[in-house]
Order: structure tokens, then sequence, then C-alpha cells
């Protein structure tokens, strides 16, 4: 039996996760989606710790690019410089802080801080501060650049920061996760993914961390998506599980442990994919062009690595924040406490850069079925999560979630419809809680 | 006005605002198949991303694109209980200024208006979706139908606004 305490709370000593393999039982305590000094201490444990998402290559194209966005509760610049190496820099002026680059994204010769007129490069160098003879002799403009973060890698065109100095290298950091962008990067003929113009960004007013769970937990399909599991009906797609198979959908999918507090869903897809798997809401005129995606898939990389890519969907949590569902389309999206009952979220949808108009099309139309904030699905996330973190108002009455499904099953064989790979992302969660009781 | 307008003769502001009003009034009323009679047979419905309004939703992710199909499937969706975001229904009113004809070609009618939706939850702060609709509008047997709206939100982003998952 491990239990985690937190140290220093409202409520000393009280466990925030418990599990016991003897029992058979796994519980969270629901304080930890409400509690103002678990949520600030996360901060420290896990935002400040874990490599956290920042962006993609394909948003910084040319040297000048930049985008700015909040990452771990920092205002960063995300920018590739004139000479085309790619920074993360924080958003601060180095004399008294004000934010240098205000707008959202563009292409810049550098930034310039509207307060007192400081100018940095596009690479973060200090160019330019006005009035320099009136600093003493040794003040030192080649040290006062926007500070980068501590530390920013990339694996397969994502880029991630971390703000720990002493943090393991990104490639060890992801572990078994690589697999699974892998099988999303393949989708190019030339390995070369892009989010596609156009961001939602919108808040849930929930605990970051019941998104994680809800993005990867199929047990809520047919309750929390009866309506869009109705549309996918009406539209001609078979949703019904196997005559006798005792099933919730289709298909048997699996929950699995990819380390480090990573997981996946890894499923046989029965609801479509614009990579190579037709459903009749594409319509019979998309037949033709899917097939040839498949062929060239199944030439690129065999039959077994095709229909691995084209037969099977993903929802991918990588610890903490960050989700790539490749399921109706791809999205990438990661979301940013801001309180202990707030989160942002920012969603992109990513394709191919090889794309046809016409394939770009319904990989979009395919995004909006299912995901977003108009979508048949995601606005039914949304108010899960609301009408969960409404109820954790009664903590201290009704004290545990209950995430035991699957638990008489060994790790490696529980289906997606348990609670195995929920449990993969609260032990990982509450070992780094733990380091920093 | 910009444009020339051929055949103004043939639509009034007047005739364009009713349209408005009255559909309005439907969304508002939750009157959704009846609001669904207003629609041209190939009618779609747009909410560009907040941050490219002015894009193409073959190639940007939209908040809401919609061909007749889906939308039909919408309203199917919007009525049944298990649409949880808006299950018991928001209530909601909009307010709809400024209306303007942009122009017109031979049955077509291209008007704008700005919108402020005000949407309430039990239990729940006011939620307000403000922007400009731009509609493109058809002569279909006498009568002037809807054959695109498109409903542009003036934040930057979403934010508090959550989720459209009423019909903006």
């Amino acid at each position: 039996m491990s239990q985690l305490h937190a140290a220093n709370g409202s409520s000393p000593g009280r466990p925030l996760v418990i599990e016991s393999r003897e029992n058979l039982s796994f519980v969270v305590s629901r304080e930890v989606f409400v509690s103002r000094e678990i949520f600030e201490r996360e901060q420290r444990a896990v935002f400040d710790r874990c490599w956290i998402y920042l962006g993609h290559v394909s948003e910084v194209k040319n040297p000048g690019d930049y985008r700015t966005r909040w990452v771990a509760g920092r205002p960063l610049i995300f920018c590739r410089d004139r000479n085309g190496e790619i920074h993360a820099l924080i958003n601060s002026c180095r004399h008294r802080g004000a934010v240098v680059c205000r707008e959202r994204e563009g292409n810049a010769r550098n930034f310039y801080c509207m307060y007192h007129g400081w100018t940095y490069n596009t690479d973060g160098s200090l160019r330019g501060v006005p009035d320099e003879s009136s600093y003493p002799p040794g003040f030192d403009k080649a040290s006062k650049g926007l500070t980068p973060a501590p530390r920013l890698e990339a694996y397969k065109d994502f880029y991630f920061v971390n703000f720990d100095r002493d943090a393991v290298d990104l490639d060890t950091y992801l572990a078994g996760a690589k697999a699974y962008i892998d099988l999303v990067v393949d989708q190019s003929p030339s390995g070369r993914m892009e989010i596609i113009s156009g961001v939602q960004e919108y808040d849930i007013k929930a605990n970051w961390k019941l998104l994680v769970e809800n993005s990867v937990d199929d047990y809520h399909l047919l309750a929390t998506h009866a309506t869009w599991l109705q549309y996918m009906r009406n539209s001609g797609v078979n949703m019904s599980p196997p005559k006798g198979s005792g099933l919730l959908l289709p298909t048997e999918g699996r929950g699995v442990d990819l380390g480090n507090g990573h997981l996946t869903t890894d499923n046989p897809n029965y609801r479509g994919r614009p990579v190579a798997r037709w459903i009749s809401i594409y319509g019979e005129e998309a037949k033709a062009d899917i097939d040839a995606i498949r062929t060239e898939l199944v030439e690129r990389l065999g039959e077994a690595r095709a229909a691995r890519i084209a037969d099977t969907n993903r929802n991918l949590a990588i610890f903490p924040n960050l989700v790539i569902n490749d399921g109706s389309s791809v999205t990438v999206r990661h979301f940013t406490p801001v309180a202990p009952d707030l989160m942002h979220v920012t969603a992109w949808a990513l394709g191919p850069v090889e794309e046809t108009e016409e394939q770009r099309a319904r990989r979009l139309h395919a995004f909006l079925t299912f995901y977003g904030p108009g979508g048949f699905a995601t606005p039914d996330d949304v108010t899960a999560l609301e009408c969960a973190q409404a109820g954790y108002a009664s903590w201290r009455e009704v004290p545990w979630n209950d995430l035991s499904r699957g638990m008489t099953k060994d790790d490696d064989k529980q289906s997606n419809t348990d609670e195995g790979h929920l449990r993969v992302f609260w032990r990982r969660w509450g070992a780094l809680m733990e380091t920093h009781a | 006005m910009n444009k020339p307008l051929n055949g103004a003769d043939t639509v009034s502001r007047a005739e364009v605002e009713d349209l408005l009003y009255g559909e309005a009034d439907l969304l508002d009323s939750w009157k959704l198949d009846e609001w669904l009679t207003l629609l041209t047979e190939d009618a779609v419905y747009y909410v560009p991303p907040n941050d490219k309004p002015d894009s193409d939703h073959r190639t940007t992710l939209f908040t809401i694109a919609d061909d007749i199909v889906r939308l039909r499937e919408r309203v199917i969706r919007l009525k049944d209980p298990n649409c949880h975001a808006e299950y018991p229904p928001s209530r909601t009113r909009r307010l709809i200024t400024n209306v303007r004809i942009t122009g017109v070609d031979g049955d077509t009618v291209t008007a704008a208006a700005n919108f402020a939706v005000y949407r309430y939850r039990r239990g729940e702060p006011a939620r307000e979706f403000v922007g400009h609709y731009r509609y493109r509008l058809r002569r279909v047997g006498g009568v002037l139908r809807i054959a695109e709206r498109r409903a542009i939100l003036d934040a930057h982003e979403l934010g508090p606004m959550g989720s459209v998952s009423f019909i903006l």
C-alpha cells in the first residue's frame, strides 16, 4: 500500500491517492481538485519540474516568426531568430519586467518594450537601451538579454520547455510516448506535420487534472456522448458492440502505460479516420482519395505499419498537460491551470503538410464533428467536468473518487474502458507531489 | 454603401430586419424546427475561430462549420436531453442591431448585423457573446431565406464564454 500525505495542507496528514492492490481499490481524494494549497504545491512539484509543451515547429517556419503563449504560468515567446534558430524566451523585459511582445503571433525584426524602449533581437539579446550613457560603468548589455526558458528540447518537431535545469532530457522523459507520437508523424509522407491555422481557446471551470482523465477515459462515451453516438448512427456508421461481446463500444481497445506518467488509449477504429479509414460521413466521392492515402501508407511503410496507423485511434496524454488525440482527426490540446477550479484550454488541428485542399477540408470537417467548443462532443465533456467540479464542493463529506475499474486484471490487460491508464497518471502525480510534500 | 445595389428595389432593410428579428425570436424560444424552415436546402452556418475571423473553413480550423446535413443533426442533438451542455436549455437573449444590406445580386442578398447574445444558466454568471453576423440570403419562392449565416465573435478567445453549444 502506498499513501501520499498532504503535509502543510489545510488537512495535514490526509492521504491524497491511496492504492491497495490486495484490496483491489484505488481512490483519489477530492481535495486535490479544490485545495488552493495543493494547487500551489503542484505548480512547483509538477509544472516547474516536468517537460511542458510549448509549440510546434510549423508555427515558427520563417526567421523572425514568433508566437506568444502562457506556459507553466509564465509568459513565453516561442520564436525563430533571424539566423533560423528556435528559442523559448521569457516575455519579460530585463529592465522593469513588462512583456516585450504583446501580439499573439507575427514576424518580428525585434522585440520592443513599450515601457522604456529597451529593444531585443529575435534571439533575445539586448540590442538597444535609450540613453545608455546614464547607466553606471558596470552595466553589461551582453548579460541583459531576454531570459530563455532553462531548457528547450524537441521531439519530432514538438517543442517542450522545462524550468528545471536538472531535468532528464526530453527523449528520456517521453519514454513510451515517443512511439505514439511516431504513429502521428508517420501519417505525413515526408514526416512533416503542421499545426493548421485557427486556434480554439476556451475555459473550463474545473481542475486541470479532470481533463487529463476525460481525454483518455472511454468509459464515459456512452453516457456523456450519447448525442454524438446518435449522430454517428444517423449518419450510417455502426456504433453497436458486437452481439454477446459484453463490450460498451463496437471494438475493445487498450489503456496503456507509457512510463513517466504518460498513457494512451489504443483502439481498433470504428469511427473513421481522415488517414485512410473511410466512413459514410466523408461521402462516396471521398472513397477513392482515402484509398489513395492508404496505398501511399502501404507503399512507404508496409501493410502492418499502415494498418497500425490507419486502423487504430489513440488518445495520448503526455504528462502533465498535453493531449494528442489521433481519432476522428488529430488534435493537439494543452491546458493551463489557472485556479483549482479553472483551466485555460488551447487546441489546434494537426495535419500532414502534403495534404490536398480536399483532404484538409475533410480533416477539418471530421475534427468539428467531435472536437472543440462547437463540436458534438467536447461541450458535453466540458459540462461533465464542471458538474464534477461542482460536486467536489462536498469533498469533506464525500471525500473519494473511485478509480478501480479493471483492477482484477493485470496492468498490461487494461481495456480502454477500464481505469488502469488513469491510475498511471495519478501514481505519477502522487509521486511528484510526495517529493514536494 | 460600397457596392451598387442592382435590384435593390426587390429587398428592403425592413424585410431583412423582419427575418433576422424573427430568427432571433425562434432561437431564443428554442423553436429549432421552425428555425430550420428559415433556411435554404443548402444552408451553411459558420463560427470562425477567434484568432482568424476572416478565414476559410476549408483551410482553417473553425469553432463551427456546418453544412446543412450537420446543421440538421445539430438541431437533433440540441433537442435531445442528452445534449448535456444545453440541458436544461440555456436561456438566451439576442440583441440585433446595425442591420445593413451590403449587397444584392439577383436573388441573393448579403446583409450584416451586430449582435449581443446573453446566455444564462442556473447558478452561473451570464456569458456574453458579442460580434457581428454576415448573412447570405436568397429568395426562394418569393420568400427571403437564409443560405449562409456567419457569426463572428469580437473577443480574442472564447475564454469565459466556454462552449458555443447553442446556436449563436
